[in-house]
C-alpha cells in the first residue's frame, strides 16, 4: 500500500510537470540563448535538393556573418515554396514569426503588415544600402510611406525553347502570336505537346493571361483593373482571355495541365518532351551553368521576348518584379542584431547570387565586370532595355482576390467558364474589398 | 488486489489519476475547439485585429455554394469508404478461413498504412500524370488513344483521388475484421459446420452477426474518417482544378490560410465539426445493437 502510494504520487507529479514545462518552453528557450549567445532564426525556402546553389549561397553568407560577428548565430530553416508560405501563416497566427525571414511584395505583405508582423526597415535600407538596389524595386515592398522587405531577386519572364526541337522539326521560333499558332499546329501534326504548363499552381497559367492581356490592352490596362482605375471587363482583357482559351482549344498546352504543378511540367520540358515553357529568371540556372542539368540540353535553350499578338504589344514590356525580399519580424527578440543580419545578407547577395546561384538580383550589379554565360547578359541587357515591368497578378492583389484570380484562371484554362465570366469573377470579387 | 482497491475507492486518487489525461485532452482538444467557434464570430485575417461580427461568418457559411460543393464531395468520399468497407470484409473472411499464404497477403495490404500521406500522394501524382504515368502509358499502350487526365478533368478528378485514399485504409480495415473473425472462438463454427451449414451461411449467418459491434465501429470511423479528410487532396490537387475536388477540411485550410479570412476558416472549421457530429449521432443510432452477444 505504502508502495502504491508513493508511485502513484510520482507519476501525477511526473505527468503534472510535463504539462507545466511543456506550455513555458518557448519563454525559457528565449532566456537560455539570449544569456549565452543571441541567436538570429532565418527561414527560407531554397532546399539543399531543388536550389543546390542558392542553398549553398545562404550558408556561405552565414559562415562568414557568423565568424564576423562573434556572439551571434544564425539558426536555418529551409521549407519548398509552398510549404514555406503555409508555415509563414501558421507562424504569424501563433505570434512565432523566425526573426528573419523572406516574403513576397505587395498584397502577399498587406495582411503582415496590417498586423504589424513585420518590421519597417527604413532605417537599414538608409544607413546602409541607400543606393543599393534597383530603382522600382523597394517600392513593391512599401507600405503606407514605409519599406517592408529587402529585395534579393528580380524576375522577368520569358518563354523558353528548346532550340534543337525547333530545329528538327523545321519551325521558327515565334516572334509574334500568328506565328505562336503555327509553331503549336506543326509541333502538334508531329506528335509533339508544344508548351509545358504546370496549371495545378495556377500562377503559371496566370503569366500566360498577363502577358496576352499586355500585348493586347499595353501595359497599363490589367494594373489599372486591379487598382480599380480600370475594369477586367475592359474589351482588352477579356480578348486576353478568349485567347488563352483559344490557345487551350489549339492544344498548345500539353496534356492535363490544370493537374500538374509547376515541377511537373518543368521537367517535360528539360526533358524534351516539350519544346516551350514560359518562366520567370529563377529558372535561368537550370538552362545556363547548373551542372546536374545535361549540358546538351542547357546548350539547346534559348529564350524569346513574348510575342506580339496580331502585330499589337511592345515586346519590351515584361510581366515580372521583385520575388522574395527580406523581412525582419516585428516582436523579434533580437530585432536589432536581426536587422544588421539582413542588411548584410542583401549586401553579400548580389555578386555571389548571380554568379554561383545564377539569380538576377535586386541589388546592382556590374554585369561588365562578371564572368557570366551569355544568356545572363542578354537578360539583363533585356532588363536594362524593359519599357515596362507588370508586376504578378497575383501578387499585385490582395490575398482574397488573388484566390478568385487563380480559381478563375483554372477555369478559364479548363474551360469551365466564358471570358466574360472570367471577367465578372474578378469584378465581383474585386467589388467587395 | 486490496490496497489497489483502496486506491482506486478514493475519489482524490482517482481525480489524480484522471486529471493528467483530462487537462491534456481539455487543452489540446476542447479549449481549441471553443475557441474556434469563437473565431468564428469575428471577422479576423489572422494577424490583425479582430471584429466581433456576430453570426455573420456561420450564415455566409451556410449559403456558401462553395462550401456545400465541398461538403458534397465530402458526403461522397463516405459513401465511397462505406462502401468499401464490404471488399475488406469480404477479403477478410477469405482471409480469416485458412487460406495459404494468408498472414503474407495481410502484412501486404497493410503496407499503405505504414506510408505516409505524402509519399502516398507523390507516388500517386506520378501515377496519375497525363503523359508519362504508369496508368496512361499502358493505356495508350493497349491503344486507349485520348486516356483520361486525371487529376486535371473535373468530372474525374474527385473519384481518382478516392481511389488512392481508399487504398490507404483497405490495411487498417482488414486488420480490424481479422482479428474480430479470429476471435471467434472455433466451436460455434465446427458446431454449425455439423448442422450442415454452408461457408457461405457460416459467413453471414453465424460470422457477420457476432462482429457486428466491430462492424458498427468501422463504419463510425470511415465517416467521421470521410468527412473530415484533408490530407492527399491537399498534396494532389489542392482541391482544383477550380474545386472540382475540394473538401470541407481543404475548403477551410484555403479560407484561413490561403485567403487570409481566418475568422470564415474557424467557422467554416466549426460548422464541420457540427455536421460530423450529426452524422455520428445518426450512424450510431442506425448501428445500436441491443442484445448483447457473448461467446
Amino acid at each position: 500500500m505504502g508502495k502504491k502510494k508513493t508511485l502513484t504520487l510520482l507519476s501525477s507529479a511526473l505527468a503534472l510537470t510535463m504539462l507545466l514545462t511543456g506550455c513555458s518552453d518557448s519563454e525559457e528557450a528565449g532566456e537560455a540563448s539570449g544569456a549565452a549567445e543571441k541567436e538570429i532564426k532565418f527561414m527560407h525556402l531554397w532546399p539543399e535538393g531543388s536550389s543546390k546553389k542558392h542553398f549553398d549561397v545562404v550558408n556561405e553568407i552565414i559562415a562568414e556573418y557568423e565568424a564576423e560577428n562573434e556572439g551571434v548565430s544564425v539558426d536555418l530553416e529551409v521549407l519548398s515554396n509552398e510549404q514555406y508560405k503555409d508555415k509563414l501563416r501558421v507562424l504569424s497566427t501563433s505570434g512565432d514569426l523566425p526573426d528573419v525571414g523572406l516574403t513576397w511584395a505587395a498584397g502577399f505583405l498587406e495582411p503582415y503588415v496590417g498586423g504589424n508582423m513585420f518590421a519597417p526597415l527604413d532605417d537599414v535600407i538608409e544607413e546602409d544600402l541607400s543606393d543599393a538596389f534597383v530603382s522600382g524595386t523597394t517600392e513593391a515592398y512599401a507600405m503606407d510611406g514605409s519599406t517592408y522587405g529587402l529585395p534579393l531577386e528580380l524576375n522577368i519572364v520569358s518563354l523558353y525553347y528548346n532550340k534543337a526541337m525547333f530545329e528538327e522539326q523545321g519551325i521558327t521560333p515565334p516572334e509574334t502570336y500568328e506565328e505562336l499558332e503555327t509553331a503549336v499546329k506543326e509541333f502538334n501534326d508531329a506528335g509533339i505537346q508544344p508548351i509545358a504548363l504546370g496549371n495545378r499552381d495556377s500562377w503559371t497559367g496566370s503569366m500566360w493571361y498577363m502577358y496576352l492581356a499586355d500585348r493586347i490592352g499595353g501595359a497599363d490596362v490589367l494594373n489599372k483593373a486591379i487598382d480599380r482605375s480600370g475594369s477586367f471587363e475592359d474589351p482588352a482583357l477579356v480578348e486576353a482571355a478568349a485567347k488563352t482559351q483559344e490557345l487551350v482549344d489549339m492544344g498548345a498546352f500539353v496534356n492535363g495541365f490544370n493537374g500538374l504543378a509547376d515541377e511537373e511540367a518543368k521537367s517535360m520540358f528539360m526533358s524534351g518532351q516539350a519544346p516551350m515553357y514560359l518562366i520567370a529568371t529563377w529558372d535561368l540556372p537550370n538552362f545556363t551553368t547548373n551542372e546536374s542539368v545535361p549540358q546538351e540540353f542547357r546548350d539547346s535553350i534559348g529564350y524569346l521576348n513574348f510575342p506580339t499578338v496580331e502585330g499589337q504589344g511592345d515586346m519590351s514590356s515584361f510581366v515580372g518584379g521583385p520575388g522574395v525580399g527580406l523581412f525582419v519580424a516585428e516582436e523579434s527578440e533580437v530585432k536589432e542584431e536581426a536587422k544588421d543580419f539582413a542588411s548584410y545578407f542583401v549586401k553579400a547577395w548580389g555578386e555571389e547570387a548571380v554568379t554561383k546561384a545564377g539569380v538576377i538580383p535586386a541589388t546592382k550589379v556590374d554585369a561588365a565586370s562578371l564572368d557570366l554565360p551569355e544568356m545572363y547578359v542578354d537578360i539583363l541587357n533585356e532588363l536594362n532595355g524593359a519599357t515596362n515591368i507588370t508586376l504578378f497578378a497575383d501578387v499585385q492583389m490582395s490575398p482574397d482576390v488573388a484566390q478568385v484570380h487563380l480559381d478563375s484562371i483554372q477555369a478559364l484554362f479548363g474551360n469551365q467558364i466564358t471570358p466574360e465570366e472570367f471577367a465578372k469573377n474578378h469584378e465581383e470579387a474585386l467589388s467587395k474589398e | 488486489m486490496n490496497g489497489m482497491n483502496k486506491v482506486m475507492s478514493n475519489k482524490f486518487y482517482i481525480a489524480f489519476y484522471i486529471a493528467p489525461a483530462l487537462l491534456l485532452l481539455l487543452i489540446l482538444v476542447f479549449i481549441p475547439l471553443v475557441l474556434s467557434g469563437y473565431y468564428g464570430l469575428m471577422d479576423w485575417d489572422g494577424i490583425g485585429e479582430k471584429t466581433f461580427i456576430g453570426l455573420e461568418n456561420y450564415i455566409t457559411g451556410i449559403q456558401d455554394k462553395l462550401f456545400w460543393n465541398s461538403a458534397f464531395h465530402s458526403f461522397l468520399l463516405a459513401i465511397f469508404s462505406t462502401l468499401s468497407l464490404v471488399i475488406y470484409l469480404t477479403v477478410s473472411f477469405i482471409l480469416a478461413s485458412k487460406i495459404k499464404g494468408a498472414d503474407l497477403l495481410r502484412k501486404i495490404y497493410l503496407i499503405p498504412m505504414l506510408l505516409s500521406s505524402v509519399a502516398i500522394a507523390q507516388l500517386w501524382v506520378k501515377i496519375y500524370n497525363p503523359s508519362n504515368g504508369i496508368l496512361n502509358v499502358f493505356l495508350m499502350s493497349i491503344g486507349v488513344e485520348n486516356p483520361p487526365l486525371w487529376l486535371a478533368n473535373p468530372s474525374i478528378v474527385l473519384f481518382a483521388i478516392f481511389v488512392p485514399i481508399l487504398w490507404q485504409y483497405a490495411g487498417f480495415y482488414i486488420l480490424i475484421y481479422y482479428a474480430a473473425l479470429k476471435n471467434i472462438p472455433e466451436s460455434l463454427i465446427e458446431a454449425a459446420r455439423i448442422d450442415g451449414a454452408s461457408a457461405f451461411q457460416i459467413a453471414t449467418r453465424i460470422k457477420l452477426p457476432l462482429i457486428k459491434e466491430v462492424v458498427s465501429v468501422t463504419i463510425v470511423l470511415a465517416i467521421v474518417g470521410s468527412l473530415k479528410y484533408f490530407d492527399l487532396i491537399y498534396v494532389m490537387t489542392a482541391g482544383g482544378p477550380n474545386g472540382a475536388s475540394e473538401v470541407m477540411a481543404s475548403y477551410m485550410y484555403k479560407l484561413a490560410f490561403s485567403n487570409y479570412n481566418f475568422g470564415y476558416g474557424s467557422a467554416i472549421g466549426f460548422l464541420l465539426l457540427i455536421i460530423t457530429l450529426i452524422v455520428t449521432l445518426i450512424v450510431r443510432k442506425l448501428t445500436e445493437t441491443k442484445d448483447k452477444l457473448e461467446y
